[in-house]
């Protein structure tokens, strides 16, 4: 597989368009995270109110991967329990890093499967997801 | 200048089946047969400690370690042999001088004068010992065209015990006006420390009409191998400086009471130094007089005038930098594409660049750009690789745009 194919229509576009970006200005948790080695960075903000995640906002400065990771990822999760989340979270950190199968509540996140040939680039397509860990162990 | 490129092996691979068209020389450089060659030959022939033996291959070793510290010597226009002292790399050669005079003859307030386009080692060894004795620093700001800002340069050197700064940048591609610089700030008393991590490869170094007081570079940077570089500093200097590590090699007399230390640079060379690589170091070097260092600065102007006239052609790039006097370092970013993407793509078309922030983030954050490409060539690059490298960021460009549709 070439490093074109990672590139997916799908990833290219959540890259250009992100979905829920921005402030979240009633947020109850915020976490930033970093990958040191390349400067990507984001702010992860999350509403949680009686275990679910009411709302998740973020800001980031990175590569399509990751861009398109974060875009994917909260457009699934909003909603979800905690408890889910971290069960999403399980799922996708195994399909990235031991290629099991994805959930399919996931099924967009998918389009990151080439992602796995380029053991580089996986730490770009977890920071957002990094981030949420964080979160989903506070409150 | 002469057909040089057959002279690196590395040139003649391919990467992803193109031909390897290596841009990322600002992070190391590539190495001759020459400097390959004797590597080999001094452990097929060679291969002893030095300063320790008294049989021929320890002789052997040790005059051709301290033969390379001769070539390093007249290379940079040293006084003497004596003032070259082997490191590991610019970077360690910037902490001997903080530890071993910055330590010693600095006190709480006194000002160490640095500038924002530092590479990140040359800010965080002052970070630490200002957090350990309390010097105070402080940074010449840098203009939108990529050079300092010199505008109130008498000013910044109040109260300043020490000037350090790079000769070249590594991202901008500026030439800072070492001598202006150093005659400033020696008029108020101040050393002056250069970061030449960048200079080395790019122009003839001489270091008296420099003017500086010490002199860092990296060998890997400078056709030689990875693990030896070398600090000038004038001898003075470095006979009052205070050793950095403790061992063998470095003293004088060792009594269980104390021990006392040897001259310069033997001082700062504790432990077994990096004797392949010195030698390597020292080939590196002649094989680049062989060249001749003007006609590399002026191969570097050519390259660079040509890649002036064409990064511009491709649409949404923003070149980093405009300085007059520059080195072939290009930082840009270009519009819709994230750096790393950009990279992994050029990847495939057998190019390599780096993305990121270039181990310079203040700076990246001065121009509002944390992550950026960056093309870097040498003189055994060709105009035809910079013509590769508008080809394929037109062609990732036109990928990223698709989408949009
Ligand atoms: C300007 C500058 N200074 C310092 C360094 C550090 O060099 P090294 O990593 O070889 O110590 C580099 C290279 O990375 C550089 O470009």
């Amino acid at each position: 597989m070439s490093v074109r194919d990672m590139y997916r229509e799908v990833i290219l576009a959540h890259a250009q368009d992100p979905l829920h970006s921005g402030k979240l200005p009633d947020a109850t948790d915020c976490v930033h995270r970093e990958n040191t080695s390349c400067g990507d960075a984001i702010d992860l903000c999350a509403i949680v109110k009686d275990g679910v995640l009411v709302d998740l906002r973020y800001e980031s400065a990175g590569c399509a991967i990751s861009t398109a990771s974060a875009s994917m990822m909260t457009d699934a999760l909003i909603g979800m329990t905690k408890a889910d989340a971290a069960a999403m979270l399980a799922s996708f950190r195994a399909f990235l890093i031991e290629h099991s199968e994805l959930d399919p509540k996931l099924e967009e996140l998918d389009a990151l499967e080439g992602v796995r040939q380029f053991p580089a680039r996986i730490k770009c397509a977890l920071l957002a997801w990094q981030a949420l860990e964080e979160i989903l162990k506070k409150t | 200048m002469r057909d040089v490129r057959r002279d690196f092996p590395i040139l003649s691979r391919t990467v992803h089946g193109k031909p390897l068209v290596y841009l990322d020389n600002a992070a190391t450089s590539q190495k001759p047969t020459a400097v390959i060659d004797a590597l080999d030959r001094y452990y097929r022939e060679t291969n002893a400690n030095v300063h320790r033996g008294l049989h021929t291959l320890s002789e052997a070793a040790t005059a051709a370690y301290e033969d390379a510290r001769r070539k390093v010597a007249r290379f940079v226009h040293a006084a003497r042999p004596e003032e070259i002292v082997f490191v590991r790399n610019t970077t360690e050669g910037l902490n001997l001088v903080a530890h071993g005079w910055a330590r010693k003859f600095l006190k709480a307030g006194d000002v160490v004068l640095l500038t924002e386009m530092e590479h990140h080692s040359n800010i965080v060894p002052w970070h630490i010992l200002r957090d350990q004795i309390g010097i105070t620093l402080r940074f010449l700001r840098v203009n939108d065209d990529g050079t300092l800002d010199l505008s109130d340069l008498d000013a910044a050197l109040e109260g300043v015990k020490l000037v350090s700064f790079m000769h070249a940048s590594n991202v901008l591609g500026t030439i800072n006006p070492v001598r202006q610089i150093a005659d400033a700030a020696h008029a108020v008393g101040a050393k002056v420390l250069v970061d030449g991590a960048q200079g080395v490869l790019q122009m003839p170094v001489d270091v008296g009409a420099l003017g500086c007081d010490w002199y860092a570079f990296s060998g890997h940077k400078l056709c030689a191998p990875t693990g030896i570089g070398a600090l000038w500093g004038r001898y003075e200097l470095l006979e009052a400086m205070d050793p950095f590590l403790g061992g063998g090699d470095m003293i004088e007399s060792v009594r269980l009471e104390g021990s006392t230390w040897a001259e310069p640079p033997a001082r700062f060379e504790a432990g077994t130094p990096a004797i392949s690589e010195a030698i390597g170091l020292g080939a590196a070097v002649d094989y680049l007089c062989s060249i001749g260092m003007a006609e590399i600065q002026a191969e570097d102007a050519t390259l660079t005038a040509y890649a002036l006239e064409k990064l511009p052609q491709v649409p949404g790039l923003r070149l980093l930098g405009s300085a007059p006097q520059r080195g072939p370092v290009f930082a840009f970013t270009l519009a819709g594409i994230h750096p790393h993407d950009l990279s992994a793509l050029l990847d495939e078309d057998g190019i390599a660049i780096r993305a990121g922030h270039h181990c310079a983030q203040p700076l990246g954050r001065r121009f509002g750009v944390p992550a950026s490409a960056r093309a870097s060539l040498a003189f055994y690059n060709v105009p035809e690789e910079i013509d590769a490298l508008v080809t394929a960021l037109m062609g990732a460009r036109e990928m990223f745009a698709n989408v949009r549709s």
